[in-house]
């Protein structure tokens, strides 16, 4: 990155510095070895009704840091973040009302 | 303006020649032209299939094909119209033309990606085709699982058609929205925006929002055929209503993609030919975004006899409804557009009007099957099929036909055939309503939708529904005439022989290269009437 100190304030360019990217890279494979380690299969752990949410949630810390850190949406124009947002509402309203459809739907056993 | 009216030379048709020229053009217009010539195309596919299904349909059972043959034919007819006919029709190729005109720009903001999009939609449509016509897919344009990941393997080929012919209609939608936010003309504020723009705009949102979700969901089809994951198949744990619900996530905005564009030529249309100011510009503006925001909540209402539960139901119902009124709003406003302005009834303008007919019976009977105790009798019968019919083809097409007769003189500088494009409009007009009508009738007596055969009762009405199809094709078939002979004898066309407002008539017929001589400023809204 030879240019990457040529009047950068210009631009208001924000640099990352390698370190960073470095914690950032630890913190991820601590969490995938954290989600293979929560894994049913792997480790007999069982939370019920939450598996799935735990490794959601697990996924979208990593997601969040790789956008905020790798992709460098921390230190950019706040209307990419308002975007980024308007397409995680969308995802969303999609999961809500799916899952308002399945989960009051009434159990009936067949009669066949 | 009357020292203007010197007729360049030189325009984008005759600045290079060759076909390589045109397959590899980033002129917004040419490509414009390619996709006019793509779906002039597949609708001619298309429309032979539904004559065909009419033939079909003229008499109860055998009559031309067996049932399996009609199965595939209809799914031929519906992927092609859909995928590859109306949601392409009016943005991408009226669209790509007249918008960056319309703003005052040269171009599109990323003219490489617009050319890429058309590639996007011809390769796709091209894997689409080779598998229906190999493999006869017959599972309908909508996928429906576990049908589509049981029956033979021809589905996965379509649906990955389908998923590239999404990135085409994506990138289309993301051009143009950094178009319109960073090529406006100076002067060329959002509030002086023409509505077609404001259309599109609300379009290009819902294609870069909605899209993505058919993609993923046409990908899960995929890996479930593929790799046996459990998504939607129940015999691998998998839910298929789940499938609906990513299907009209997607398809139900994608109704918007098509009727959006629509209203915005149909903006443009009425108020050029009352010549009158517009009533209620920013009431039209807004409710293309509100039809744009509230299409994203209220897909269940295609579900609501397949198992979905009642409460999401009724939360769908409801909220469909709402639907009703930004439309509303818009209807009402042409209607007080045309009240007291100087009507002159061109081509164009007989389109214009036939739109709000039918997209007026097309929507209130949309509210019919929207109220979920009707609809619980009405699903997946003809009423069904004549609804969307009323929307599609009298809302949608009959716009494209306005905005072709309209635009046609800016874009080939020739003028058509006045006489014989009314004879187009008389016979589509009548021819469908004639085939349509019926179907409401049909439907309420409860003849089911996509059936290759049906009751003796029901034979008189299907018989005046297909002479009502004939009739509509014959007016096509004309239409394409005035359309060729325009192009080849028609008359050398004025700078702005409507007398319209709006930019792209103070450029040349056709425009230059580059659309503008001399950058235009803009000190007025789009519709300086009186
Ligand atoms: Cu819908």
């Amino acid at each position: 990155m030879a240019h990457g100190d040529q009047n950068q304030a210009h631009h208001g360019h924000h640099i990352t510095p390698i370190a960073t990217y470095a914690k950032i890279l630890g913190l991820l494979v601590i969490l995938t070895i954290l989600t293979v380690a929560v894994a049913r299969p792997v480790s007999g752990f069982d939370a019920g009704i939450l598996n799935a949410g735990i490794a959601f949630l697990i996924a979208s810390v990593k997601a969040a840091m790789v956008l905020a850190i790798f992709m460098g949406l921390k230190y950019d124009k706040k209307i990419h973040l308002a975007i980024f947002i308007s397409a995680v509402f969308f995802l969303i309203v999609m999961f809500t009302f799916s899952v308002l459809d399945i989960y009051t739907r009434i159990h009936v056993e067949s009669t066949l | 303006m009357a020292t203007a009216q010197v007729v360049s030379e030189k325009n984008y048709l005759n600045e290079s020649k060759g076909l390589w020229s045109w397959l590899t053009t980033l002129d917004h217009k040419r490509i414009g032209l390619l996709y006019m010539v793509a779906v002039l195309t597949f609708f001619l596919l298309g429309g032979l299939f539904a004559m065909l299904l009419r033939v079909e349909l003229f008499a109860p059972g055998k009559t031309i094909m067996d049932a399996s043959q009609y199965n595939q034919v209809m799914t031929l007819h519906g992927t092609i119209m859909v995928f590859m006919v109306i949601i392409p029709g009016i943005p991408a190729f009226l669209g790509n033309f007249i918008l960056p005109l319309h703003i005052g720009a040269k171009d599109v903001a990323f003219p490489r990606i617009n050319l890429l999009s058309w590639y996007c939609l011809i390769t796709g449509a091209s894997i689409a085709f080779f598998s229906l016509f190999k493999n006869g897919v017959d599972t309908g344009w909508t996928f429906y699982t576990p049908y589509s990941i049981q029956t033979s393997n021809g589905t996965t080929f379509v649906v990955l058609g389908a998923f590239v012919m999404g990135f085409s209609s994506i990138l289309t939608g993301l051009n143009f929205i950094v178009t319109i936010h960073t090529l406006r003309a100076p002067g060329m504020s959002f509030w002086r925006l023409p509505l077609f723009v404001w259309a599109l705009y609300s379009t290009a949102v819902i294609q870069v929002l909605a899209t993505p979700i058919l993609a993923i969901t046409l990908l899960l089809i995929a890996a479930e055929r593929l790799l046996g994951i459990g998504i939607f198949d129940p015999k691998l744990g998998g839910d298929p209503v789940l499938f609906e619900h990513f299907f009209w996530f997607y398809s139900h905005p994608a109704v918007y993609i098509m009727i959006l564009p629509a209203m915005g030529v149909v903006s443009e249309l009425i108020t050029a030919f009352s010549h009158k100011t517009i009533f209620g510009y920013k009431a039209i503006a807004m409710s293309s975004i509100g039809i744009a925001a509230v299409s994203f909540f209220v897909w269940g209402h295609h579900l609501f006899v397949a198992g979905q539960s009642e409460v999401a139901g009724i939360v769908f119902s409801f909220i469909t409804m709402l639907v009703g009124v930004p439309t509303a709003i818009k209807t009402f406003n042409w209607i007080a557009t045309l009240y007291k302005g100087s009507i002159q009834f061109q081509s164009p303008m007989l389109f214009a009007l036939g739109f709000l007919f039918l997209f007026t019976i097309g929507g209130v009977t949309g509210i019919i099957l929207a109220t979920i105790g009707v609809d619980v009798h009405f699903h997946d019968t003809y009423f069904v099929v004549a609804h969307f019919h009323y929307v599609m083809v009298g809302g949608t097409l009959m716009a494209i036909m306005g905005g072709i007769y309209y635009w046609f003189p800016k874009i080939f500088g020739r003028m058509y055939n006045e006489f014989w494009a009314r004879v187009t409009f008389v016979l589509i007009f009548v021819g469908f309503n004639v085939t349509f009508y019926p179907q409401f009738v049909l439907g309420s007596m409860g003849m089911p939708r996509r059936y290759y055969d049906y009751l003796p009762e029901y034979t008189s009405l299907n018989r005046i529904s297909s002479v009502g199809a004939w009739t509509i094709g014959t007016g096509f078939l004309i239409a394409l005439f005035v359309i060729i002979h325009g192009l080849l004898k028609g008359k050398k066309a004025e700078m702005n022989p409507w007398g319209a407002k709006t930019l792209e008539w103070t450029t040349s017929s056709p425009p230059p290269h580059e659309n503008f001589i001399n950058e235009p400023i803009v000190t007025a809204g789009p519709y300086e009437y009186r």
